[in-house]
């Protein structure tokens, strides 16, 4: 689960790792009230949208005057702003940060994330700040440094002191450096994240060292431990199906492609993707519908892959294993009828009862077709769906 | 034989009174399975299914002389369930569970630093020695006995793996779920090891999806180690960057962990790789047709 930039400071600031003062503007009226309560000369506007490369899209502006800030707000609230990670359908902005502007000596990046390979969270830091890091990574690889971190003990203070030298952080800022990164390793262990990224992480000309950005993401096993958290997730930002199926414990993602697919599994249903795009379909959507794939839940994933306009066929493809066929069997005929189902169906069941099921889906008077293989059913729904 | 489990194994059921687990234990006795204890903290010197239940992993193994445990143990307490497997000293533990935080497992992977005990999961469908003994959640009749082993991230996909080959007669040593966790127990590298060393094992499936560089590795130790052929699969060929498909650890990220770097490194390590999850089954067979063991493999 991802938090806006404002959210992550707010959540800093309990933490006592130092940023900016700023306030959340829903509104222009708001937005210079927020402005005349920092009473700073300067002040940022920034959108607040869940995707990086903000600024490079214009969604950061730099206000000199109160009525400039109105102006600003007016011209971001409601727009929409498409970042290199908002996809080109970019994403509406409906929250401002107004922030106080701060006099930058230097930009450096600072990360937390879980490194598989050690199977420890890994402290990321370099003196590329402001840049995207990936290219930073790619590039000159020498820049990013790395410190492990051993669960038993956290983040130690000498690796925070070697990391802000390693940053080329001036010497005199190292101790307030060191500091920001252990409040940031302590927010990352106690709320459980899954990333935290501060780029940049700036030096002022004041001889402070804040954080001028902060994504967080949160991981979403341990949500139900952080119900403060969970008060911050915001819904405007995610994908209205994706919401739905979260409810009923169904993982899916929509796609852009017009086959529906229903398969229990996450690897299986990957792999039910790529086999419907070998054979030259394009899958509208990832769905697992879990193990227990009963017939409440089959018929909510129904619903959700019907309420995306661009399904024109769907391929139900389940490895029932211990479940019974038959018993699946009656939980798609009977989602089928309930939800009108009106595009082509094309079932492959596979596990115990394997032709009682196909049987009943045969049987069932409605537009379904029974596959005998996870090949034959993709070719035959994207035969169907032409 | 197979690797890590077999007729001898004797198992724990930790979190043995859940319905989830429950139904399972059932599953697990009728394939032959010796289930010889449960624990679940408060329910000790009861019985379930037969098999007596204890308060402490510790009590259960002193009582029966278990060597293995599984864990259905809700995700709140799984990591917890694992460290106490771990205590007790116990040759494997099997974590079936989903969802457990990962910030847990990195803590539980510390702990298990310098001890005994081998974990396969969480996230996973468990472990599964055709006709001996099956661990976990597998459907136990699409598993024959043979000569190939399995070794996979996934667990729908491994039960497609094993119908192919059980279909066209070409039976199993043992399947193992190494699970779908960024931070897990046994991994490729673990499971080829075995297999390379168990001489029951004449080939091996490896089915790998997008995220991380474990197949990479795996490839490269292949290349460097392994002595008999391991045909691939990479779920996820076609998932868009940045989105997490299910399974925690499948996501790509900054074009990190894609299907096709992975099957590049495979291919360089001389493996070869089922184009689609549906011909993973006669991948194998063309393969071991070449080295001339397809009459070894072809045991129904």
């Amino acid at each position: 689960m991802n938090i806006h930039e404002y959210q992550g400071k707010q959540l800093l600031r309990q933490y006592g790792v130092s940023v900016s003062n700023g306030l959340v503007a829903f509104s222009p009226e708001e937005a210079v009230k927020a402005a005349k309560e920092l009473g700073t000369d300067v002040v940022v506007v920034k959108a607040q949208i869940h995707a990086g490369g903000r600024g490079k899209a214009g969604g950061v502006k730099i206000a000199k005057s109160l009525d400039e800030v109105r102006e600003y707000a007016k011209e971001l609230l409601g727009k929409v702003l498409v970042t290199h990670q908002t996809g080109p359908e970019g994403k509406e902005i409906k929250r401002l940060l107004v922030e106080e502007g701060c006099d930058i000596k230097k930009e450096y990046y600072i990360g937390l994330v879980l490194d598989r390979a050690t199977s420890r969270v890994t402290l990321m830091g370099s003196e590329e700040g402001g840049m995207d890091i990936e290219e930073v990574a790619e590039a000159t690889p020498e820049k990013i440094f790395k410190e492990i971190i051993d669960p038993v003990v956290g983040l130690t203070g000498f690796q925070a002191r070697r990391m802000a030298f390693n940053m080329n952080i001036p010497a005199k800022l190292v101790n307030k450096a060191a500091k920001f990164m252990l409040g940031l390793y302590q927010v990352f262990v106690e709320k459980d994240a899954a990333i935290v990224e501060i780029n940049p992480l700036v030096v002022t000309a004041g001889g402070d060292v804040m954080a001028l950005d902060a994504k967080f993401n949160f991981d979403a096993n341990a949500l139900y431990r952080h119900k403060d958290i969970l008060e911050l997730r915001d819904f405007d930002e995610e994908d209205a199906k994706e919401i739905e199926a979260s409810k009923y414990d169904l993982s899916y993602i929509s796609l852009d492609g017009n086959i529906g697919c229903m398969v229990n599994g996450a690897g299986l249903a990957m792999a039910t993707m790529d086999t419907i795009s070998y054979y030259g379909g394009s899958p509208a959507n990832f769905l697992d519908v879990g193990g227990g794939a009963t017939a409440e839940k089959v018929t909510e994933a129904f619903k959700i892959i019907l309420s995306d306009k661009n399904v024109k066929g769907i391929f139900v493809n389940i490895f029932g294993g211990i479940m019974k066929c038959d018993v699946i069997a009656e939980g798609v005929i009977t989602a089928a009828k309930e939800v009108g189902l009106q595009v082509p169906l094309v079932v492959r069941l596979e596990g115990t009862n394997v032709d009682l099921g196909k049987k009943l889906l045969n049987e069932s008077g409605l537009n379904i077709v029974a596959a005998g293989s996870m090949a034959d059913g993709a070719q035959k729904i994207v035969e169907l769906v032409g | 034989m197979g690797v890590y489990i077999n007729k001898d194994t004797k198992v724990i059921v930790q979190g043995i009174t859940g319905s989830t687990a429950l139904f399972h234990t059932k599953e697990m006795l009728e394939y032959g399975t010796k289930i010889v204890a449960g624990v679940t903290p408060g329910k000790g010197g009861t019985e379930v299914e037969g098999v007596p239940v204890f308060n402490t992993v510790e009590e259960a193994v002193k009582a029966t002389g278990a060597n293995v445990s599984v864990i259905y143990v809700p995700a709140p307490f799984a990591a917890d369930a694992i460290l106490e497997a771990v205590d007790a000293d116990l040759d494997m533990t099997i974590c079936i569970t989903e969802h457990i935080p990962v910030l847990d497992m990195v803590k539980v992977k510390r702990y298990m630093e310098g001890k005994k005990t081998r974990l396969v999961g969480p996230n996973c469908p468990g472990v599964i020695t055709a006709d001996e003994c099956k661990i976990g959640i597998m459907p136990g009749y699409i598993h024959k006995k043979g000569h190939v082993g399995v070794v996979s991230r996934s667990g729908t996909l491994t039960y497609e793996a094993v119908h192919q080959l059980s279909q066209a007669g070409i039976g199993q040593t043992t399947a193992v779920g190494i699970g779908g966790d960024p931070v897990n127990g046994t991994d490729f590298i673990d499971a080829l090891t075995a297999f390379n060393e168990d001489p029951e094992t004449l080939a091996v499936v490896m089915i790998g999806e997008i995220g991380g560089t474990a197949e990479e590795e795996a490839a490269e130790w292949i290349q460097a180690n392994m002595t008999k052929p391991v045909v691939g699969f990479i779920g996820g060929q076609t998932a868009p960057e940045g989105k997490r498909m299910g399974h925690a650890g499948a996501i790509i990220s900054g074009g990190k962990g894609t299907a096709a770097e992975k099957i590049k490194a495979m291919n360089a390590a001389g493996m070869e790789v089922a184009p689609t999850p549906s011909v993973i089954g006669e991948t194998l067979i063309k393969v071991i047709k070449e080295k001339g063991l397809y009459e070894q493999c072809k045991t129904h």
